[in-house]
Formats: structure tokens, sequence, C-alpha cells
């Protein structure tokens, strides 16, 4: 048994689950703090899904514990766990009514009818849907039925609300102008969030925490800039955000950090990890953090083409050994750096920038 | 291209000739007005209609069919939505081979069903009775029931009931709430199509009846087997009348559900 974390509403420690050979779920361990906006973030069939529902109860993990309010739930049946929930394709009841749709979990719960009558305009108005409420599903658009699911996940005021990839059925405008409500909703309501998403720009914007999920495992946990910063791994690095990445041979250490040799040339990199001198790494640099120079040291490469951003510029570059490289540049800076297409470069820059990972 | 559209459009009429042609024909003795069958008739009458009414034998079978069939389409309805919904829903060890076992009724000649009963009723005294009766329709309007079903429990989104789960339902009030109301169309088309099928029935009746309990089919039955006059077309003409309304209620039910979906 383990202890349960301070503060915490939710636990899950060890938790496993595979459907026949398929391990869906592997050894997932997190808390999720009180008024916490968690999201669960990565590929298609990374296991969001899979550990949402074993907190959700319609999954039973095979191994491992879920701890909700201090409690052990692995034999609590939904109904009675008291939690939001909004699924993917929203899963609205089509015979019913919006009014009768988010009435639903008052009258499972028995609340007198005026007390439930007047918390559904409350919600109806909260996803601002006043005039709805005798609409059927169908009859609304995807963004509507999406707030529609969200007043009926809380309308009865669960502690904790779990997010199935809410948005991904929508465009992208209205993406973000729900993106913006759920978390003006999150903030008023100080509720507990696990948000599921594939896109890690809504990951980054949205979230408190990120939790990385890769092949059913959690490659990372942490603020959305400690993932972006300072990537635990070469996938979080690759899948958070753009990274230009370029495999090289640690050389180990100096008076000024790591380094190591890409293209022939000894650059600069964090001394995060350890690798043995010799062996191969890849390293990775934001596009951001690329400088470009026409002298100096660095990586030679030839500027193939120059994007323009409006605000930026995006410099492609074809790095000595072929690598494909961005970076990107305000537009001042870009102006002033003069340089064309066409032009050999030197590729640089600061060694806490530069994450080398083992491979 | 003309020739084929002409060619086509002749084949379509053939066949609707060839499948409506033994209707019109019964429909159009039953109103004959000779006391022979003939084809066309010598003049017309309502005198089978009539005949059909005063027979006690005609008016008995009638009434039997009556009984059997309305317990036999409420029970096979009933007890083939509770058997679709654990086959489908249900994690149920060996549900497949359930299933199958189910639907045997529908594959097996009836013949064979009706015999094994025949024998099961003489050990259990069931021959002749209304139970026995309603039994064996239940078996073989079963099938149907838990087809339908099953093939509206398979394509309903099985992420309504965890949503309402989530939500706060028992399992009960899931399927009261949420299931069984979007299974309704379905649960009406097996219970008008249980009437029909059970309205229908001739072999098992045959088997596990008795003279005293005659249903419509075998009334008709030995009716052609003596010497038939077209008292058999009226009650034939009735049948079909019968299978016209629920074949309408049904497409009724359909398109009002289908205006809901
Ligand atoms: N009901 C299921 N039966 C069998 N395999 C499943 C089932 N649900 C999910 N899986 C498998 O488990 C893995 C994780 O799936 P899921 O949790 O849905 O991932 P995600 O939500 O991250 O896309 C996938 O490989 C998927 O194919
Ligand atoms: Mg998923």
């Amino acid at each position: 048994m383990t202890q349960p974390t301070a503060g915490a509403l939710l636990e899950l420690s060890g938790v496993r689950k595979r459907y026949g050979q398929q391990v869906a779920v592997d050894d997932v361990s997190l808390a999720l703090r009180e008024g916490e906006f968690l999201t669960f973030l990565g590929p298609s069939g990374s296991g969001k899904t899979t550990t949402l529902m074993m907190v959700a109860g319609l999954q039973q993990p095979d191994a491992g514990s879920i701890i909700l309010r201090g409690k052990a739930v692995d034999r609590l049946p939904p109904y009675k766990r008291d939690i939001g929930m909004v699924f993917q394709h929203y899963a609205l009841f089509p015979h019913m009514t919006v009014r009768r749709n988010i009435a639903f979990p008052l009258e499972m719960r028995g609340t007198p009818k005026a007390e439930a009558s007047r918390l559904v305009d409350e919600a109806l108005a909260m996803v601002g849907l006043p005039h709805h409420g005798e609409r059927l599903p169908r009859e609304l658009s995807g963004g509507q039925q999406q707030r529609v699911a969200l007043a009926r996940a809380m309308v009865y005021r669960p502690a904790l609300l779990l997010m199935d990839e809410p948005l991904g059925a929508l465009d992208k405008s209205l993406r973000e102008q729900l993106q913006l409500e759920i978390k003006r909703l999150h903030r008023e309501r100080r509720m507990s969030v696990l948000y599921v998403t594939h896109d890690q720009s809504e990951a980054l914007t949205m979230s408190d925490r990120i939790a990385v999920f890769n092949d059913g495992r959690i490659e990372q946990i942490g603020a959305p800039a400690d993932l972006y910063e300072r990537p635990a791994s070469r996938f979080v690095a690759g899948f958070v955000g753009e990274t230009n990445f370029l495999t090289g041979e640690a050389l180990g250490r100096d008076g000024n950090g790591a380094r190591v040799s890409l293209a022939g040339v000894a650059m600069p990199v964090s001394d995060r990890f350890l690798a043995t001198p010799g062996s191969r790494v890849s390293v990775a640099v934001r596009p951001e953090r690329v400088r470009l120079s026409t002298t100096g040291e660095g990586v030679p490469a030839e500027l193939v083409d120059l994007i323009y951003l409006g605000n930026a510029r995006r410099f492609v570059l074809r790095l000595a050994g072929g690598a494909e490289w961005t970076a990107l540049m305000q537009a001042d800076a870009a102006e002033a750096s003069e340089i064309e297409p066409g032009q050999t470069v030197r590729v640089s820059w600061q060694g806490m920038h530069a994450t080398a990972f083992p491979m | 291209m003309g020739a084929w559209r002409v060619l086509r459009a002749l084949a379509c009429t053939l066949v609707g000739i060839y499948l409506i042609a033994p209707l019109a024909i019964v429909l159009v003795i039953s109103f004959s007005s000779a006391s022979f069958l003939r084809f066309p008739p010598p003049g017309y009458s309502l005198r089978w209609y009539a005949n059909l009414m005063n027979d006690p034998a005609w008016l008995d079978a009638i009434g039997v069919s009556l009984q059997v069939l309305l317990p036999t389409a409420f029970l096979s309805t009933a007890l083939g939505t509770a058997a679709a919904y654990a086959l489908v829903r249900g994690r149920i060890r060996g549900g497949g081979l359930i299933g199958a076992f189910l639907l045997t009724p529908m594959v097996v000649p009836s013949i064979i069903t009706a015999a094994g009963l025949y024998m099961l009723y003489r050990w259990l005294g069931l021959n002749g009775t209304l139970p026995g009766l309603v039994i064996g329709h239940v078996v073989v309007t079963l099938p149907y029931v838990v087809a339908t079903v099953g093939s509206a429990l398979r394509s309903m989104d099985p992420r309504l009931e965890a949503a309402a789960s989530v939500l706060g339902a028992t399992p009960f009030a899931a399927f009261r709430r949420i299931t069984l109301p979007l299974l309704a169309p379905a649960v009406l088309s097996s219970l008008l199509f249980a009437m029909v099928l059970s309205f229908d029935e001739l072999i098992i009746s045959l088997f596990v009846g008795s003279a005293r309990m005659r249903t419509v089919p075998v009334q008709m039955w030995s009716n052609i087997r003596g010497d038939f006059d077209p008292t058999v077309a009226a009650i034939a003409s009735l049948c079909f009348l019968v299978a016209l309304i629920a074949l309408g209620c049904e497409a009724l039910l359909r398109r009002r559900n289908g205006e809901k979906e």
C-alpha cells in the first residue's frame, strides 16, 4: 500500500492494463493535485484514453492502485465515483433534449426538481447556450454539442473532471475559443481537471502540468516550460514543440560543460545527460535557439530556403551530413543577418540550449 | 441505352406480377359467388366472408390464434430483448455459442423443431394446451427478436451507456433511461413481427395443437385438405390485411424514428 500524497485528489501508482497481448497502459504513476489542470499528451494509441477510463471506473486496471480522495476505488463502480467526464465524441443522449441531457446526472442524484431546473439554467448560461435547452443534440453544431457535454459533466459540480480530446473534432478557431472557455471554467469552479489531447500546442497553452504518454508509459511529467526547456527524453523533445536533431559523438566535459562532435565540429551541449565519451548521441536544439553567422565557429550548413512569417522568418538549412534544420528569427534580427538562400553559414547555439540524448 | 431501360422496366414489372399474382387471385376468389374455386369467378358476393363469421370452427380458430399470438409476442419480445442485451453487452463466456444456439430455430427446418416439441410435450403433457402452443411459438419467434434487437444494440454507441454510468446511473437506470428508449423502435418492430409470425405459424401448431386447439393456419390447412370452398380465400385475404396493417405500423414507426434519429 502506497502512502497517499498530501494534497492529491487522485493518485495512480503502478497502474497497468492490457487488452489480450496488447499492453495499453504500462506502469503509470501520477498524482493530481486539488484544483490542478493536468493534461495527458501523447500520440494516438499511447494509452491516454485507457488511463482516463480506469480513473472513471469504465475499465479495470490489471495491476496497481487508484486512490481517489484518499480512498482506493478498485471496487467502486463509475456511478459511485462522482466524477465528471466529457467523452471524445461527446456521447450526448440522442433521444433527450439538451435540458434533459444536462438534468440527467441531477436526476440520478435525486436532486429536487426546482433545484435541478435552476442548476440546468445556470449550466446552460455558463456554456453560452441559454436558449438551446429544448433542442435535440443532432440539431446542434459540433461546437454547441461540445458545450452541452461540458455543461452535463459540470452541472453536478464534481470535484474531478475528465476530458478526452473534447476539442478534437472542431475547427481551429472554435478550438481556440473553447480552450479559453474551458480554462475560464476551470479557474472559476476550482475543479481538478484531467485533460487528454494529442495536440502539443493545446497542452502547452492549457495545462498546469503535462504528462507525456508514449507506448503506454509516462515519459515525463512536469510544467509546460519544464517539458519544453528540459525534455527528459528524445521522444519528449520531438513531441513537445518543434526540435532539430543531429546525431554526433560525445566528447566528454571541459571547463565550460559537455561537448559533442557534430560533423567534425566540437559543439557545446548542456550536461544534463552524461554520455560516455565516444558514444553516439542525438543532439536537440529548438529552432528559436539556433544562431546563424557567416563567420566564426559552428556546424557548416547551406541555407536552402527562407520563409516569410510576417513577424518572424524561418530559415531552412541543410547541415553538413545532410540533416535538415530550421532556425526561427524575429523579423529585425533576420533582416540584420543579411543571409540569402544558397549561402553557406555556420550554425551554432549556447550550450545550455542543446541537449544530447544518449542513443 | 433506351432499350436497356425498357428491358429493365419490363423485368421489374414481371417480377412484381409474379409476386403479387397469387395474392391478387386469392383476393378476387374470396369475393366469388361460386361455391367452387374458379378464376375468374362467375360472379361476386360476400357470402364467404359471411360464412367465415358464422362458422364456429373459424371463429374458434381466430380466437385460439389471438390467444396464442398475444402472449407469444410479448414473451418472445421480453425474453429476446433480455437475451440480446446479455449477449451483446454482457461479457459472457461462450456468448457466441449461446447466440448461435438461440438462432437455430431460424435455420433448422421447423418440422424438426415441431417433432421435437411434440415428443417433449408428450412427456410433459403439454400437447393440445394453450401454454404448449405459446411456448412452441416463442421458440420459433425468439430468434427474430434476438437478431433484430441484437443488431440494433450492436449499432448503438456503447459510450452512451458508459456516459450514463459516469453521470451517476446504476446499470438498471442506464438500461431503462438510455438503452431501452434507444432500442424502442427495434423492440416494437420485433413485437409486431412476432405477432405476424405467430399468426402465420402452421407446422408447430399442427404438431402440438389438437382438434380443440386449432389456430387459423391449422384450420386453413384442414379445410384445404377436405372439400374446400372460397372461405379459405376469405380468411387468407383477412390474414393478408392483418399483415399489411402490421407492416404499415412498422413503416410508420420507422419513419417517425428516422425523423428523430
Ligand atoms: N477496447 C480495446 N480492446 C483492445 N485494445 C484496445 C482497446 N482500447 C484500446 N486498445 C489498445 O490499447 C492501446 C491504447 O489505446 P488508447 O488508450 O485508446 O490510446 P489513446 O487514447 O492514447 O489513443 C492502443 O494500442 C489500442 O489499440
Ligand atoms: Mg484516445
